[in-house]
Formats: structure tokens, C-alpha cells, sequence
């Protein structure tokens, strides 16, 4: 279990900065949309993985941390405006520039 | 009452967003800013006269109890910092209020979000806490830096938005691992957990550490730092203005990271290397300030002399240290923000040459020249305005630490080219200019004028206003520095007494 989140971590992360160091727009959205994913996958480990408990404390029982689910629950809200907010950034630099390099260079600037 | 003062700075600017929303109308838009601003700088001001007894004030949201609910924690710190926030805020919406809020439609709720995101990052006492009120401050930042057009804006936008979505990761990465390896994410306790023995000391390290590359990114050290210049020049005027003090959210932030929790557990995470990273970001800030063609970008990078020269601050965590910087920080925060607002007043009476230095542009009226010497003399420290007490103070009592030669060497050259740059940039701006007679009208833009105007004013003259109270003021500096690094009393306020009988789950 540890070692598969933590492949599955270590995967998303890989694939999020590769896709972040692209010169076009839409490749680093995707990326960081994937770094997210792999950051909410972290703080979710933080908790230490628990199966088949619930959330809620009680005396004696079995549960997992309901902190980290919580801190998730605001990240991924928080990563979810950005991202959408980013999304509309990129299209603006499209329509203005005629291209989605990041740099959003106009025409007669490329060569 | 004056146990939810506290509460206040972040509620103002939270009701008036919401209000402001409601109602798109101009007149209304620019009612309500303004009053929520007023009422801010009245509030923020409360709670500093209040802060000044030096009581921890704790103020637990939802009244529950740290380490378990989040709290504001109310230090003169925090206090003075809110203050300088409303007053910057409140220059900033003034000036807007003359003509560039028409330009956007939602300029007024997305600044006052911006200062609720500010203040909150201030005064909250809990780590995760505070990425929220970073993500609220960036994203206000975001919208206002990039809603009113043009490519250039919309270029640095990208560049702007990218790089602090990643630093927010970095943050939610090391925030995951601080709790993952002390099992808590409020300061007093982190700092508790970590005088404890015990702790799993590798994992806490690398998130302290990452932590504060975070806080590098914002606050702009060196290899960091290659974003600030195109986005402070690119955002519009009273946009900058208010993003000059977003460079010190990072540096009071981890000012008061590396006093209560670093320094004590691990003094050698920063020590050495964060002084010489931030030398560099002087010279290289200096560089770029010489190398500026135009009034705009050349304040962006005098933000960034400002934000090098105060990450020497953290690196030396000493008290004295602390309280010269902290009179610095309020100096260069309002003579950072007053020259974005005359880059842009000069660069329209020059007619079509704009903020350029360059030569045949209209002629400039005295009092726009006037006001430029001020704010240079007070920007490059010299006697008698406040940028010379402030860099006096802080070589003052850097005279003592380690490389201390190195860094007086660094400031002093610093001090002189900058000196060099302004008389370059001044001499272009008010003497080479076009033949007599073609002198601008005495006032800028007549409706709304006076506006901008105050609003300028007000910002250039904190800088002989800051020199003639500078005793009063060093004095709270130095009581401010004294609470911040008085360790045991934070803990204790906030965890009460006898922090060992919090009962804590035990962790498998």
C-alpha cells in the first residue's frame, strides 16, 4: 500500500514537472493540474494510510486522521480556482497574441 | 468589544468585498471602497494602540482552543503590519478612485479582497491557515495585475500566476510533511513539538525548509527573484503600489518562522548561505536598476533592493537586527508604493515619451520635479528622509555579525549606485526636455486630480514624516522585535501554561 502510493506520487509529480517545463500553455496547465493531484495525494499520506476506518474519532475505535481530508478538501478547492483562473489567463494570451507559447510572444517578435 | 478587535482588519475588507459585489455602480463602488479602507486604517490603527501593552492577544475562530482550531495571534507585529497594509491600501483605492477603477469592473472588491488576504497572512498564528491567506492574496493579485488589458500584462500574468501555483505546492508539500512528522500545523505548537525530544528531526528539517523557499519566492531571493521586475512594471499603478509590501508578506512571514520555530531547533538551517543569497539580490537588483530604461521597471527593481536588503533580517535572528528592519520595512513599503504612483503621475504630463528616459519629452511642472527629489532622496537614503535613518539603523547593528565587512561593503556600493541610477533617471525626467513652452498643464487629468494627487502626496511624505517620528517609531520597532523574540511568551500565550498537558493522540 505505501509503495504504491508512493509510486503513484512520485509518477504524477514526475509527469506534472515535465509537463510544467513545456513552452506552450495548455502543456502546463495539464502539469500543474497533475502536481496538484500528486500534492493532494501527499496530504493525504500524511495522515498515515488507515484502511476501512472512518473518519470520526470515538473511544476505542478504529479511525484514519480527519485532519489531512480536510486540508485536501481546501487545497483542491484552492487549486480549482486557480487552475480555472490560469485556463482563462491562456486563452486570453491566445486570442491577444495569436499563440499559446508561454512567453506569449506576438508575431512579428518570433523569427 | 476590544476582544474581537483582532477579527476586525479581516472582517472590514471581507463585508465590503461582498457588499461591492452587489452593486456595479461607480459611484457606489468608490463609496464603499474608500469608507471599508477608512475604516480599515481606523481598526488596524485600534489594534496597534492596543497591541502596544504587549499582551498576546489569541483570538480562537469558532472558539476552539489551539493547537486544535485555528487562531489569530495579535503581536505588535502583526498589529503594525496590518496598520502599514490599511494605510498602503487606503493610498492605493484613493488614487484609483480618480479614474482607473472605471477600467475594471471588479477593481474595488478584488482590492479589498487582496488586503483581507494580506492582513489574514499577518495575523493568523496557524501554518495552513496561512497558505489559505497567501492563495486569497494571489488570487486578488492575479485578477488585479492582469484585468485590465494588454499583452504586456497578460505576458507577465502567465509568467506570475505559473510560478506562485507552484510555489503553492511547494507549500501544501511542506506543509503535508510538517504534519506528517510533528503531527501539527499551528506555529506555537510546531515550535513546541520541535524543543521536544524525540521528534523525527530529518523529516521536520526538510519541511522547515521547504517552507521557506516558499517564502524566498515571495519575498524574491535571488534565484528566485527573476519574476518581480516584469510583473511589478507591468501591474497598473495603485495595483503596484499595494503589491509593494507582498514582498514583505514573505519576509514577516519567515522573519517570524526563523525566530520562534527555526532558530531555536535547527540555528544552521539558514544561517551563512541566506546572507549571502541576499547580498547577491542586492547587486543584482542594483544592476538591473542601472540597466532600467524606463521609471516603472526601474521601481520594480528598487522593490527588490528593498526585499534583498531585508532578507539580511532573518538570517541573523538577533533583536537588534530586527528592529532596525523592521523600521526599514515601513520605510521602503510606502517609498516603494509612492514611486509606482509618481512613475505613472510623470509619465503623463511628459505627454507621449511617457516614464521613458529619454530626452525632448514635455516639460515636467516644478512641483512633480520637487516631488521626485524627495522620493529619490528618501529611496537611495540619504540624510535627512527615512530611507537614510532606516539603512543607518540597520548597518548599525549588522556591524557586529559575521560578515559583517562583506555587508557593509555590499549596502554602502549599493546606497551609491542607486544614488546614480535616480540622478539618471531624474536628470532625463525634469531637465532634458523638449523647448520652452511646451510646459504641461500645472495638474494632472482635472476631474478626480486632486485624488491621485493626495494619494502621492500622502506616500512621498511618510518619508520625512518617518524621519521626524523616528524615535517614537524605533522605539516601537524595538518593543516589536523584543515580543517577537521572546519565544516562551508566544508559546505559552497561545498554548496556555503547560503546553506537555495538551493531550495528543498518539500516532502509529
Amino acid at each position: 500500500m505505501e509503495q504504491l502510493v508512493a509510486l503513484a506520487i512520485g509518477l504524477l509529480t514526475t509527469c506534472g514537472v515535465s509537463l510544467v517545463l513545456r513552452e506552450r500553455t495548455f502543456p502546463v496547465i495539464l502539469g500543474l493540474t497533475l502536481l496538484s493531484y500528486a500534492v493532494n495525494l501527499f496530504l493525504f499520506a500524511s495522515g498515515r494510510l488507515i484502511i476501512d476506518a472512518p473518519p470520526l474519532i470515538a473511544a476505542g475505535a478504529r479511525y484514519t486522521d480527519p485532519l489531512p481530508q480536510a486540508l485536501i478538501l481546501t487545497a483542491i478547492v484552492i487549486g480549482f480556482g486557480m487552475t480555472a483562473y490560469l485556463a482563462m489567463l491562456a486563452l486570453r494570451a491566445l486570442s491577444e497574441s495569436g499563440d499559446d507559447h508561454v512567453d506569449a510572444r506576438e508575431e512579428e517578435d518570433r523569427s | 468589544m476590544s476582544q474581537h478587535a483582532p477579527i476586525l482588519p479581516i472582517l472590514i475588507p471581507l463585508l465590503a468585498a461582498l457588499l461591492l459585489l452587489l452593486q456595479p455602480h461607480l459611484p457606489f463602488q468608490r463609496a464603499v471602497g474608500l469608507l471599508a479602507s477608512l475604516l480599515g486604517v481606523v481598526a488596524t490603527a485600534w489594534l496597534t494602540l492596543l497591541a502596544d501593552d504587549g499582551i498576546l492577544r489569541v483570538y480562537a475562530l469558532g472558539d476552539w482552543a489551539a493547537p486544535f482550531g485555528i487562531v489569530l495571534v495579535v503581536d505588535r507585529l502583526a498589529a503594525a503590519m496590518t496598520l502599514l497594509t490599511a494605510l498602503l491600501g487606503l493610498c492605493g483605492v484613493l488614487y484609483a478612485s480618480s479614474g482607473f477603477d472605471a477600467e475594471g469592473r471588479f477593481f474595488h472588491p478584488l482590492f479589498q479582497l487582496q488586503l483581507l488576504g494580506l492582513n489574514g497572512a499577518f495575523l493568523t498564528g496557524d501554518l495552513f491557515n496561512l497558505f489559505v491567506f497567501f492563495e486569497i492574496m494571489l488570487l486578488a493579485s492575479y485578477a488585479l495585475l492582469a484585468q485590465t488589458g494588454g499583452l504586456a500584462r497578460t505576458r507577465a500574468g502567465i509568467a506570475y500566476v505559473v510560478l506562485n501555483l507552484l510555489g503553492s505546492s511547494l507549500f501544501l508539500i511542506a506543509l503535508g510533511l510538517l504534519y506528517a512528522t510533528l503531527g501539527t500545523l499551528n506555529l506555537a505548537d510546531v515550535a513546541y513539538r520541535l524543543s521536544q525530544s524525540g521528534i523525527h528531526h530529518n523529516g521536520a528539517r526538510l519541511a522547515l525548509a521547504l517552507l521557506c523557499a516558499v517564502f524566498f519566492l515571495k519575498a524574491a531571493l535571488l534565484p528566485l527573484s527573476f519574476w518581480l521586475p516584469h510583473t511589478y512594471a507591468a501591474a497598473p499603478a495603485p495595483v503596484a503600489a499595494l503589491f509593494a509590501i507582498m514582498t514583505k508578506v514573505g519576509i514577516v512571514s519567515l522573519l517570524r518562522l526563523q525566530v520562534i520555530a527555526i532558530y531555536p531547533a535547527y540555528p544552521d538551517l539558514l544561517y551563512g548561505w541566506l546572507t549571502a543569497l541576499a547580498l547577491t539580490t542586492v547587486l543584482f537588483a542594483v544592476l538591473g536598476a542601472l540597466a532600467a530604461k524606463d521609471m516603472k521597471t526601474l521601481s520594480a527593481w528598487l522593490v527588490l533592493l528593498s526585499a534583498g536588503t531585508l532578507l539580511l533580517v532573518p538570517a541573523q535572528a538577533s533583536a537588534d537586527i530586527s528592529a532596525a528592519g523592521l523600521f526599514y520595512l515601513a520605510h521602503s513599503s510606502f517609498a516603494g508604493a509612492a514611486s509606482f504612483l509618481l512613475a505613472e503621475l510623470i509619465g503623463e504630463q511628459r505627454g507621449a515619451a511617457g516614464d521613458t528616459f529619454s530626452t525632448g519629452a514635455k516639460r515636467l511642472p516644478a512641483w512633480s520635479g520637487i516631488a521626485f527629489i524627495v522620493l529619490a532622496m528618501t529611496l537611495a537614503g540619504l540624510p535627512p528622509f527615512s530611507g537614510f535613518l532606516g539603512k543607518l539603523m540597520l548597518l548599525n547593528t549588522l556591524r557586529g555579525v559575521e560578515a559583517g565587512v562583506a555587508i557593509w561593503t555590499i549596502l554602502l556600493l549599493a546606497a551609491f549606485l542607486v544614488t546614480m541610477a535616480l540622478a539618471r533617471a531624474g536628470s532625463m525626467l525634469i531637465w532634458e526636455n523638449g523647448p520652452a513652452g511646451t510646459s504641461s498643464a500645472a495638474l494632472p487629468a482635472a476631474a478626480g486630480g486632486w485624488r491621485r494627487l493626495g494619494a502621492m502626496l500622502c506616500l512621498i511624505a511618510a518619508g520625512p514624516l518617518l524621519a521626524v517620528f523616528a524615535q517614537p517609531l524605533s522605539g516601537y520597532a524595538q518593543r516589536t522585535a523584543a515580543q517577537l523574540h521572546d519565544t516562551r511568551a508566544y508559546i505559552h500565550g497561545v498554548l496556555g501554561n503547560d503546553p506537555a498537558t495538551i493531550q495528543r493522540q498518539r500516532r502509529g
